[in-house]
């Protein structure tokens, strides 16, 4: 897709008029269409939000507002890979503050910075509802889980290198470009891929099965007692 | 006796290609709509009263209730919204929810816009989980093409649309009506209430947010009655729920239990603590629930016990640290979380939680004095009650209750210089045996 200095092309005006479409009311696709502004221009452009604006009839300002709000938007030019380490206080003991460091030496950048090549931007975020699997890294919004300092530069280097890249819960890793297109509602193909659940997320379903416990009722495929006291 | 363990949301995830609808239904899945459709829409919400069923994203609030707020003599439309926002530091359920079973989660929204009479519904998931975001956008297309979601769903005469909305992350759009602001497109900022949602929620019109558990658990309910639910957990905590164990422990991840369950039963069930190490403190329900310490290991995690024991339930978020671990460096890295996150709508919590990050890290770093805790006291009770909304009470949950229970270990830091613990001991990848 071929963008110009003069603003967007006319596929991405039809697809930020077909989400707005989505809604009841217009401007509820302005989250989403700002993510699509994403997967086309790298980041949040002027071109972009003047267009959100014009599809949407409101100012420039008031989108300006709204994509300066939430953190997953960004000024600056975002490489291939978004590396997002979390250091919020479960991960950050766990080990993410030491993942985190090493990848700065590593890669030589620093918070919210891209490597000279492109291809990486290093951030730390916050907790992302994975905190059994501690420490947590994201690629493009995609789990690393369970990572050492040592697993982590191997991430880092294969991405940089080119080599395939699997989340460890989930799908061969795309672009961020891409992953922002589906965050903006045009999904992509790999839904089938990875499992339905890690080891963690299944520990406790385990331990039931071993021991015959079950909530009793038509929704337990194992037969058991059923629970009637409190 | 209820058995100490109760799959339910989580009883197929270890099934083949558990996020299909042909998984989903060869477990039963969507046989609660015909019962539902077979019901009044208002004995679905008396069904879902009865089961005691309470909010599951932290707050407890009876779900039924919630609905039979919406007044059904409004004429502007109805609308359900699945606050799928999960981002209180610790919380872990939901994300696994629908990334294993997404199907479940979209069978109880079309049951609950039933029961509330919603013919549009919308799932608003943080956008930082993007696999999660491909098996919901997937399991809605197959309900739709599958007949589950569209018109004359079934042949009942109900229309439902049913939207998945990616968020661009903001943790405040987990407050309920922040996130109906950042549903219509605007910065994520509260609203005043009243007027409260079921009134005037989303696009001014009646509304009812909904937890990603909440919603799920009302297949569950409809399908074995409310009697079955209200038969587990404890007497004004009924039913089950998914308790998300993390940090040190031997076995971190989701155990489904009756509320009621206790931290010393789920720890045993963990295969204990970290081998040589021992529980230090604890969140019950995220950061924003006061810790708690050993002490309270055996405290019924129900809504009403925990508060006794000073702290919340919250979203049953169990994050446990050891003995290797600074309580103050914990407590400081969540503040910065809500120092960052503060919307900036209003002045106690914008200005109060950069105030108690700066006396917080003087601190940490073992530089002021004892009088900085009072000072840290302080600036949490300017905060706490006076803040428009719940994010400035979070903030001072764990700065207050870490006084409480480990005030010496603050007194530590300023006559050590500085942080007396090894970060290196506490992490995962730590050699065996190390300590601080």
């Amino acid at each position: 897709m071929s963008t110009t200095n003069s603003g967007l092309d006319t596929k991405t005006w039809d697809e930020l008029r077909e989400i707005a479409a989505r809604y009841p009311e217009a401007r509820s696709g302005l989250l989403p269409m700002l993510h699509l502004v994403q997967s086309v221009e790298g980041r949040i452009t002027p071109e972009g939000i003047e267009a959100c604006a014009e599809v949407l009839g409101i100012s420039a300002a008031e989108v300006n507002g709204v994509a300066t709000f939430y953190t997953m938007y960004k000024r600056k030019p975002v490489g291939d890979y978004h590396v997002g380490v979390c250091t919020n206080t479960l991960c950050a003991v766990m080990g993410g503050d030491l993942i985190f460091e090493r990848l700065k030496d590593h890669l030589d950048v620093g918070n919210d910075e891209t490597t000279e090549d492109g291809k990486v931007t290093l951030e730390h975020i916050e907790c992302n509802a994975a905190c059994d699997y501690a420490p947590v890294m994201m690629v493009n919004w995609e789990f690393m889980d369970n990572q050492t300092p040592e697993s982590a530069v191997q991430v880092v280097d294969d991405l940089r290198a080119g080599n395939e890249v699997h989340s460890t819960r989930g799908p061969r890793i795309c672009t961020w470009r891409e992953a922002e297109r589906v965050l903006a509602g045009f999904p992509d193909d790999r839904a089938d891929e990875g499992p339905a659940a890690g080891g963690p997320s299944l520990v406790g379903l385990r331990i039931a099965r071993e021991q015959g416990w079950t909530a009793g009722g038509t929704y337990d495929r194992s037969a058991g007692d059923k629970g009637e006291s409190k | 006796m209820t058995d100490t363990l109760t799959p339910v949301l989580t009883d197929n995830w270890d099934a083949e290609r558990a996020w299909t609808l042909a998984s989903y239904e060869e477990h039963g899945g969507y046989a609660a709509l015909d019962t539902a459709f077979a019901m009044a829409p208002d004995d679905v919400i008396n069904a879902v009263k009865e089961s005691g069923l309470r909010g599951r994203g932290g707050a407890g609030f009876p779900t039924g209730m919630k609905w039979g707020f919406i007044p059904q003599d409004n004429p502007k439309p109805k609308y359900l919204v699945v606050n799928a926002d999960e981002s209180e530091p610790g919380t872990c359920k939901d994300t696994p929810l629908m990334l294993a079973s997404p199907h479940t989660l979209v069978e109880g929204v079309i049951i609950s816009s039933y029961a509330i009479r919603a013919n549009t519904a919308f799932i608003y998931v943080r956008g930082e989980i993007l696999h999660v975001i491909r098996r919901l956008q997937r399991a809605v297309q197959e309900a739709y093409l599958a007949g589950h979601l569209g018109k004359n769903i079934h042949g009942s005469g109900f229309d439902l649309d049913l939207i998945v909305h990616a968020g661009a992350g903001a943790y405040i759009c987990g407050e309920e009506t922040a996130l109906l602001e950042g549903l219509e497109g605007r910065r994520g900022q509260p609203r005043l209430r009243p007027p409260f949602p079921a009134v005037a929620g989303l696009y001014a019109s009646p509304t009812v947010i909904n937890n990603v558990e909440s919603i799920a658990s009302v297949p569950s309910i409809i399908a074995n009655g409310a009697a079955w639910f209200a038969g587990m957990g404890t007497e004004k905590s009924n039913g089950y729920g998914i308790f998300s164990l993390s940090g040190h422990v031997t076995n971190p991840g989701q155990y489904e239990a009756p509320l009621g369950i206790t931290l010393r039963e789920l720890i045993d069930l963990a295969g204990g603590m970290r081998e040589g190490h021992e529980l230090k403190f604890w969140t019950p329900g995220g950061s924003s629930t006061p810790l708690l310490t050993p002490e309270h290991l055996d405290v019924p995690l129900d809504f009403e016990s925990v508060g006794a024991a000073g702290s919340m339930l919250g979203t049953r978020a169990l994050q446990l640290f050891d003995e290797t671990t600074c309580v103050v460096r914990a407590v400081l890295r969540w503040t910065e979380f809500y120092k960052h996150e503060s919307c900036g709508k209003c002045t106690p919590c914008r200005e109060g939680t950069w105030w108690l990050t700066q006396t917080l890290a003087k601190l940490e770093k073992g530089e002021g004095s004892e009088s900085d805790l009072d000072l840290l006291l302080d600036q949490c009770d300017n905060i706490l009650g006076r803040s428009f909304c719940a994010l400035g009470d979070g903030a001072t949950s764990p700065i207050s209750s870490s006084i409480q229970h480990f005030r010496d270990e603050y007194l530590a830091h300023l006559s050590h210089g500085g942080c007396p613990f090894d970060p290196a001991a506490s992490t995962a990848f730590a050699p065996a045996g190390a300590h601080a």
